[in-house]
């Protein structure tokens, strides 16, 4: 039991960032509605970048920002800086082009669906489908 | 569909639930993410390149290349949106109008090649139209220029504090939405056209490319930016920091136009006339 509670504890970040890609994996596969699979992509989105953002956790650190840089602050002393004592920066970087990319591609992925809007006058997919094949 | 959908959604789930318990623990120092490249750049930062922020020094010192191929997809996102959608209308082509004079609150509506003498009591007005909020409205026009100071502080402040070109421009891109939302489209495309919007979003992609290149010509690699030291006068350190901000200037115009540009095509579906 013990060690059940353990997993849970040190695994259950990740739960719920697959929890939430699912939900926008199920959303993509089964709704028919074109808007809707765009905000299941963006779900999907969400999850891996919280998923990123929690692998540069770490414990006891503060955010990746160095303090003190640019000489001590009054009667402090210098100090070395060490690795521990900040967070991985590297997700940080990633996921921040990440989200500007995803709000561009969420603009790309709207215009293409107002342009099917424009030509079948409709947004559900079975609609699209049968307008498709009586031509 | 559903079924077959819900089915592949939870063995996807099962999956990878059953392989996350191989990944590290939470908060784990050790974890191999935090372990190999992360500690040369917590620790080296300062004294290559000398910005604190260390999330800015790796996304545009470090790892400038991925930086600038990302500036480049939100360009191209841009570019596609307005390829996709844009639609121009011939000034005879265009329906009927609406105008409101602005005294007396009549609406005017104008058949198609009618014209209206053009003076300032007439101000035109989309088809659903309803009469603005006047606290929307006020509100939004005092917070505007607020609004676009802080997003210049955040890209401005990015060397020292959370922030840089993404977050400025995509903070300066909303201010101009919100403008666009509370006013209407029109009263945007008055003070940043279309033209400039693209010339803009090009120029942002240009100035980090461009220097890149100048590092180039003067004999180390490209966005290598100790290169730009005899350029700005400074030790080859500091100039590091310096092209840091040169390129996250760049960054923040790409980015504020490509909001702006995808939002005027999307609102207007490509006819720019009316917003939402």
């Amino acid at each position: 039991m013990t060690d059940f509670l353990e997993l849970v504890v040190a695994k259950y970040n990740y739960w719920i960032y697959i929890t939430l890609m699912m939900i926008g994996l199920y959303a993509i596969i089964a709704k028919n509605n074109l808007v809707k699979k765009i905000l299941g992509m963006n779900i999907f989105q969400t999850a891996i970048i919280l998923f990123y953002v929690s692998t540069g956790v770490k414990e006891g650190a503060t955010i990746p920002i160095l303090e003190h840089a640019h000489g001590p602050a009054h009667g402090a002393e210098t100090h070395a800086i060490h690795a521990a004592d900040y967070m991985n920066p590297l997700p940080h970087v990633l996921m921040l082009t990440a989200i500007v990319v995803g709000v561009a591609t969420l603009g790309v992925a709207l215009a293409l669906a107002l342009r099917v809007y424009r030509h079948y006058n409709t947004l559900e997919e079975d609609e699209i489908l049968a307008q498709i094949r009586k031509k | 569909m559903k079924i077959i959908g819900l089915i592949i959604a939870l063995t996807t789930g099962g999956f990878l639930v059953y392989a996350a318990v191989d990944f590290p623990d939470w908060a784990d120092p050790q974890s191999p993410a935090s372990t190999h490249v992360s500690p040369h750049y917590i620790e080296k930062t300062m004294e290559e390149t000398s910005v604190p922020n260390i999330v800015t020094a790796v996304l545009a010192d470090y790892r400038t290349f991925d930086t600038m191929f990302e500036t480049t997809v939100i360009f191209s996102a841009a570019v596609a949106c307005f390829f996709i959608l844009r639609t121009f209308l011939r000034e005879e082509e265009r329906r009927e109008r609406l105008y409101r004079h602005v005294l007396t609150g009549v609406t005017v509506r104008v058949k198609e090649g009618g014209k209206i003498p053009p003076s300032d009591d007439f101000e035109r007005i989309d088809d659903s139209w309803i009469p603005h909020d006047l606290i929307i409205k006020t509100i939004c026009r005092l917070l505007v220029p607020f609004i676009q100071i802080f997003a210049l502080y955040v890209v401005a402040h990015g060397h020292h504090s959370p922030g840089g070109g993404f977050q400025g421009g995509v903070i300066f891109g909303a201010s101009i939405i919100v403008l666009a939302m509370s006013h209407d489209l029109r009263t945007v495309l008055q003070r940043i056209g279309e033209k400039v919007v693209g010339v803009l979003c090009a120029m942002g992609v240009l100035l980090y490319a461009g220097t890149g290149a100048l590092c180039l010509l003067l004999g180390l690699n490209f966005l290598d930016y100790s290169a730009l030291a005899p350029v700005l006068g400074v030790g080859p350190v500091m100039a590091r920091s310096h092209g840091i901000l040169i390129v996250e200037i760049g960054v923040a115009i790409a980015v504020t136009t490509a909001m702006v540009w995808i939002y005027n095509n999307v609102s207007s579906r490509g006819k720019y006339d009316e917003g939402l």
